[in-house]
């Protein structure tokens, strides 16, 4: 029997999981599914607690980071599509031109 | 037991995400993530949203990154002979071996971190047990009414956003028109 | 065993087994009635009147050679075909086909002829049938050839265009019906007015119906909607560089997914099983006169119109038939308000 608890480990599994993508890969695309990971691991849990508690909330706020994650995405791919168009590469490590 | 499965396939999808070359498999595995995840929000009387994580996450967002890989044709990524991140490392005809994935100072630390904070995590949720003992509340029509009653003012201002979204994405993503 | 598990199982490899003769028999419906449409006859050599035909085809589809591309990405080349396949039956487990029966005393409760039951039915087969685009797309983008990956690029740019219209018909019915499950649906739709007209939801929703039919024609890439993988245009679209049974596979798909959008609009505007004359058990006789009536609709349309090109069939997708949805939503939901239906 799966209990809340088991929830919220798998979900913290995802989101470390995630968060290793975004500093490990050096690929544009590859950083944005990671972050997509870690999105959908915080959805686990609200969906858990909303569960545990009885209530419908944690549903609702679900629904309002998939529909934000997906703004999200379509800006962010938009973004990815225009650096791309400059230099033909995909690597974060090309734009430096912010750095120090 | 079936929590265990479906647990399995998201962790195990998850971690072959980051760890794979070639971004297409990288996105498909994803959304075979994604499924199991629907199947967890199903375990969890979440019906409806396991049906709009489908829908939208795997069956959208997905789509707009599979697309997006295949229009840029995304190379597949080289740790060792791209010339922006490693500009020192060894002579020009080096083959990468595979566990070089992680070479570097700075990957080694975020990979570091990464577990770190699972342990940690784990650690601070492995104690007290809690049992789903309340009444689940998992009708479509229950969400429809909080989300019309209680949550109108954020519903409304994610179809601005959704608008913004697609006007932005359109915008940036137009070539020049020359 | 229990006998309502056995029953179950035994439910399960029925349908299975029923969709692919049903995509059998819609080869053969579909020369015949081409045939007939064009004034000739038809296949007529093997079997009486040619019934035999698809059998014939389905030998040669399996005696061909199974070719891949040496440059195609092996994995994904056949993965592909199966996602097609795979998301096509899957989709039909959600729809009923008759009312519930206790198979003449047998069972101890009453089985109802549907796969699963689950109270979010339609929105399973939405989510199931957007699934499916992976199935194309990833076809066109694996064979690496260039007619494959336009067609496929072009199929899903198609499906997920037309999905917004489909989506939105479906859910003006949810708004007169008042609920997501399919068997729900179609007992509302049970009983006549005036005891001649049948309180079907096409009546109420007539739009919503057309909307839902040229939605669902372009979803299975079907005419006038076919351009990804018309023979003139493209080679054969996404689907260039498959032989012998994948290929199979892929029209296997095309054709389960029309039954199905077939079956769910019987289900959610012609009511279902429901119709005068036969006993309630014996409902799913109505069923497959009602799906057979749609899936003629479908063929006739093919032979009839002509190609839309690509352009024209997204303008129409975008311009017309989403904001045409989008009012007949919002008129639909002031109609129930104000009929307090």
């Amino acid at each position: 029997m799966a209990t809340l608890n088991h929830y919220l480990v798998l979900s913290a599994i995802l989101f470390a999981i995630g968060t290793a993508g975004v500093f490990v890969r050096r690929n544009l695309i590859t950083i944005f599914l990671s972050i997509e990971i870690m999105l959908n691991a915080v959805n686990l849990t609200f969906v858990a607690f909303g569960r545990s508690l009885g209530v419908a909330d944690g549903q609702i706020i679900v629904f309002f980071v998939m529909t934000v994650a997906a703004a999200e995405a379509a800006v962010g791919l938009a973004i990815v599509i225009a650096l791309f168009r400059h230099r033909e590469t995909l690597n974060p490590d090309s734009w430096t031109a912010l750095k120090w | 037991m079936i929590f265990y499965v479906f647990a399995a396939i998201a962790v195990v999808a998850s971690l072959l995400v980051i760890a794979q070359r070639n971004p297409i498999y990288s996105v498909l595995l994803l959304i075979a993530s994604f499924g199991a995840l629907s199947g967890l929000y199903v375990l969890l009387d979440a019906p409806f949203i396991a049906v709009i994580q489908i829908i939208v996450y795997a069956g959208a967002i997905m789509v707009l990154f599979l697309f997006v890989v295949m229009l840029l044709n995304a190379p597949h990524e080289d740790v060792e002979r791209d010339e922006y991140t490693h500009t020192h490392r060894g002579a020009p005809g080096d083959v990468a071996p595979p566990q070089l994935l992680v070479a570097t100072l700075s990957m080694r630390l975020g990979a570091v971190l990464a577990v770190a904070l699972v342990v940690e995590l784990v650690w601070a949720l492995g104690r007290g047990e809690s049992e789903f003992g309340v009444a689940a509340v998992s009708s479509v029509s229950a969400i429809g009414h909080l989300l019309f009653t209680d949550y109108s003012f954020a519903f409304e201002v994610t179809s601005i956003l959704i608008l913004v979204a697609m006007v932005g994405a359109v915008v940036l993503a137009r070539r020049e028109a020359s | 065993m229990r006998p309502l598990l056995i029953a179950q199982i035994g439910l399960t490899l029925f349908v299975f087994i029923m969709l692919l003769n049903s995509a059998a028999v819609m080869v053969y419906v579909e020369r015949k009635v081409a045939a007939f449409l064009q004034q000739r006859v038809g296949p007529y050599r093997v079997g009486w009147q040619g019934v035999l035909q698809p059998l014939a085809d389905i030998v040669k589809l399996l005696f061909k050679e199974e070719l891949r591309p040496k440059a195609a990405d092996a994995f994904l080349f056949a993965l592909a075909p199966i996602i097609s396949a795979t998301c096509a039956f899957a989709a039909f487990s959600v729809v009923p086909f008759g009312a519930e029966t206790t198979l003449g005393g047998l069972l101890p409760e009453a089985l109802a002829l549907q796969v699963a039951d689950v109270n979010v039915a339609i929105l399973v087969v939405f989510a199931i049938a957007s699934m499916s685009v992976y199935g194309i797309v990833l076809a066109g983008w694996s064979s690496n050839s260039k007619y494959s990956l336009l067609g496929g690029l072009r199929s899903s740019a198609q499906m997920i265009s037309y999905e917004l219209s489909y989506g939105l018909a479906l859910a003006s019915v949810l708004v007169v019906a008042n609920s997501l499950s399919l068997t729900e649906i179609v007992n509302r739709q049970a009983g006549a007015w005036f005891g001649v007209i049948p309180r079907w939801f096409v009546f109420l929703q007539p739009v919503a119906f057309l909307i839902y039919l040229t939605a669902g024609i372009a979803e299975t890439n079907r005419a006038p909607f076919d351009f990804p993988e018309a023979e003139q245009e493209l080679v054969a679209g996404y689907h260039t560089e498959y032989s012998s049974m994948s290929f199979a596979m892929f029209f296997l798909a095309e054709y389960v997914n029309m039954v199905t959008v077939s079956a769910v609009a019987t289900n959610l505007f012609l009511g279902g099983w429901h119709g005068p004359f036969l006993p309630e058990y014996l409902g799913w006789i109505w069923f497959l006169i009602k799906v057979g009536a749609i899936l003629f609709f479908y063929v006739w349309t093919r032979w009839t119109l002509p190609r839309y090109r690509y352009d024209q069939l997204m303008a129409f997708g975008w311009k017309v038939l989403l904001p045409v949805a989008v009012i007949n939503l919002i008129v639909t939901a002031a109609g129930v308000l104000y009929f307090e239906l």
